[in-house]
């Protein structure tokens, strides 16, 4: 599946959700189900700290492809790194960086990315950009 | 004691609070944060952009004259309100941290050198801790904190032992941001002085709910911001002792604050002109003046005995859920409640209540030491002011049980 295929997806599974008590109900079960990083990169190194929620993130790639894992101190935190995971983890660097993750603005999500939230994701996704970038100047080379 | 306030009337005079959010009427209780304004204060800032400006202290027509005499006035209204003996112990700053500022870069780039020693508490705002820490690094100076018990009270026997004619400086606040505890300033600036300590107090939190008595204090240096005693957002205040505020150098240089230019030297204004650099934030000063009016139109005592009541009703009313902590239990304490629910992030829970329409703080509230010191990630925090209701109580009661049930 493409990232924008798994936008799209998402953005259908949240169609369905009448209110925000049944969105938030859901962003709090796939906090309980990101695919967790393993705890030997919890450490300093990996944090991104935001002012309100911490966020770890791990990048390695495989067979040319990234592989995201991480964890956050709150579930909603958790919840929204676990999409950003599905849409991006399992991509070239190329893709992940044309990435535009137009669907958290759809599914009504955008304000944990505004800079007042302190959560960390803004971050995240920087940092994941950055790894993308790392990881493409080191096969370039 | 609290049928003295009329509420309904005082919330007619708040004009954010008939504001849907979430399509829910709003709760505000992040007024430690900053208070919302009545309608007195915006029609004052209005009044000033509509009728009086200008430029003040320089001009010899009528609107200069007449928007002077209304900030000078201003002066004389704080000097008052906080009982300072001269007006000119009163300097108009932005707020409570740029009056730290002020007293860290001038007072104590000319007195404090390598070997003194400057005392704070855990518990203060970083507002009240990174200026000193900052002057300690350039100067030499040694930084000390008093420790904070489990309750949230500073532990009297610590102070007494860190206190010593090394101490050239005790910077405390008087109101915990977090823990809502008051401190026992009175005595403490008493024993600093008892050892030569010059003694600064962060009003911040305390003057909006037991005003401020700075002579009976005796406190060396106080400082409040507007915004969160319903004035304006960036004005505040310096008040200093003026035989210290006579000895300190200028903070900032240009415009009111200057006397002569020559090409190799200046010269500087008297108090308090000397620390008021560039064109002051006039429009503040008009909405402070109604802010102070407004406050003393209703009293502090009762201000303080309803919101009293509010907390008394807060605490009961939540500690009747499960599972809740309670962060900051002094025996004396201001209208703030922080709190975690069970082990639920407090971002997590702050996110769900304020879909609820309710306002409350989340995090470590500028007070990272603290949160350390207490190693806890942070607090929800619901802090009170006159216009809330012991009904908004009850909603927040209701949405700490929402979070309960999504999270447990």
């Amino acid at each position: 599946m493409t990232i924008a295929e798994t936008e799209a997806e998402i953005i259908s599974e949240f169609s369905l959700f009448e209110d925000w008590m049944d969105k938030y109900n859901f962003i709090i079960e796939l906090g309980k189900n990101l695919p967790l990083i393993e705890e030997q990169y919890k450490t300093e190194q990996y944090i991104i700290s935001g002012c309100q929620s911490k966020v770890w993130l791990h990048a390695a790639l495989s067979d040319g492809k990234i592989i995201l894992t991480a964890d956050s101190d709150a579930i909603i935190t958790k919840g929204i790194v676990n999409l950003l995971i599905r849409v991006m983890s399992g991509h070239t660097p190329d893709e992940i960086l044309d990435a535009k993750l137009d669907f958290i603005d759809q599914v009504g999500l955008k304000e944990h990315l505004s800079p007042t939230r302190s959560n960390g994701l803004t971050s995240m996704i920087k940092q994941i950009k950055l790894y993308a970038l790392a990881f493409k100047a080191k096969s370039e080379n | 004691m609290r049928m003295n306030l009329d509420i309904n009337k005082i919330r007619d005079d708040f004009p954010i609070l008939k504001r849907l959010i979430y399509n829910r009427p709003l709760v505000y209780f992040d007024n430690a944060a900053s208070t919302q304004k009545p309608r007195q204060v915006i029609q004052a800032i209005t009044d000033y952009y509509e009728q009086d400006n200008c430029n003040i202290h320089r001009g010899v027509h009528y609107l200069s004259q007449k928007a002077t005499d209304a900030y000078e006035a201003t002066r004389n209204q704080v000097r008052d309100f906080i009982h300072a003996a001269s007006s000119h112990e009163i300097i108009f700053t932005r707020g409570t941290t740029e009056s730290i500022n002020l007293v860290a870069a001038s007072y104590g780039k000319q007195f404090i050198s390598r070997g003194d020693e400057i005392l704070i508490s855990a518990m203060e705002h970083h507002a009240n801790f990174v200026p000193w820490q900052v002057l300690c690094q350039e100067s030499g100076a040694t930084l000390k904190i008093i420790p904070v018990s489990p309750e949230g009270e500073i532990i009297p026997e610590e102070f007494d032992r860190m206190l010593s004619e090394r101490t050239k400086l005790l910077a405390i606040t008087h109101v915990s941001n977090v823990l809502g505890t008051i401190n026992p300033v009175k005595e403490m600036i008493r024993k600093a002085h008892g050892t030569g300590a010059v003694v600064l107090v962060d009003g911040a939190q305390s003057v909006s709910h037991l005003g401020a008595d700075v002579q009976d204090l005796d406190c060396d240096f106080y400082c409040f911001s507007g915004h969160k005693m319903y004035a304006p957002m960036g004005i505040g205040v310096l008040y200093g002792k003026e035989k210290y505020l006579e000895d300190m150098p200028p903070y900032q240089t240009g415009g009111e604050m200057i006397r002569e230019v020559f090409l190799d030297h200046s010269t500087y204004n008297d108090l308090p002109f000397k620390f008021e650099a560039g064109t002051p934030n006039v429009e503040g000063v008009y909405g402070l003046h109604a802010a102070i009016d407004y406050i003393q139109d209703l009293g502090l005592e009762n201000i303080a005995a309803y919101e009293h009541a509010l907390l008394n009703y807060a605490a009961e009313k939540l500690s009747a859920i499960g599972g809740m902590r309670f962060i900051g239990t002094a025996k004396e304490k201001t209208s703030v409640l922080s709190f975690l629910i069970g082990n639920i992030h407090p971002y997590d829970a702050g996110m769900i209540i304020d879909k609820l329409g309710i306002a409350v703080r989340t995090g470590h509230h500028c007070a990272m030491p603290l949160m350390d010191w207490l190693k806890i990630p942070g607090t929800v925090r619901a802090s009170f002011a006159f216009y809330n209701t012991f009904d908004e109580i009850d909603k927040l009661a209701e949405a700490i049980l929402t979070v309960k049930q999504m999270f447990e």
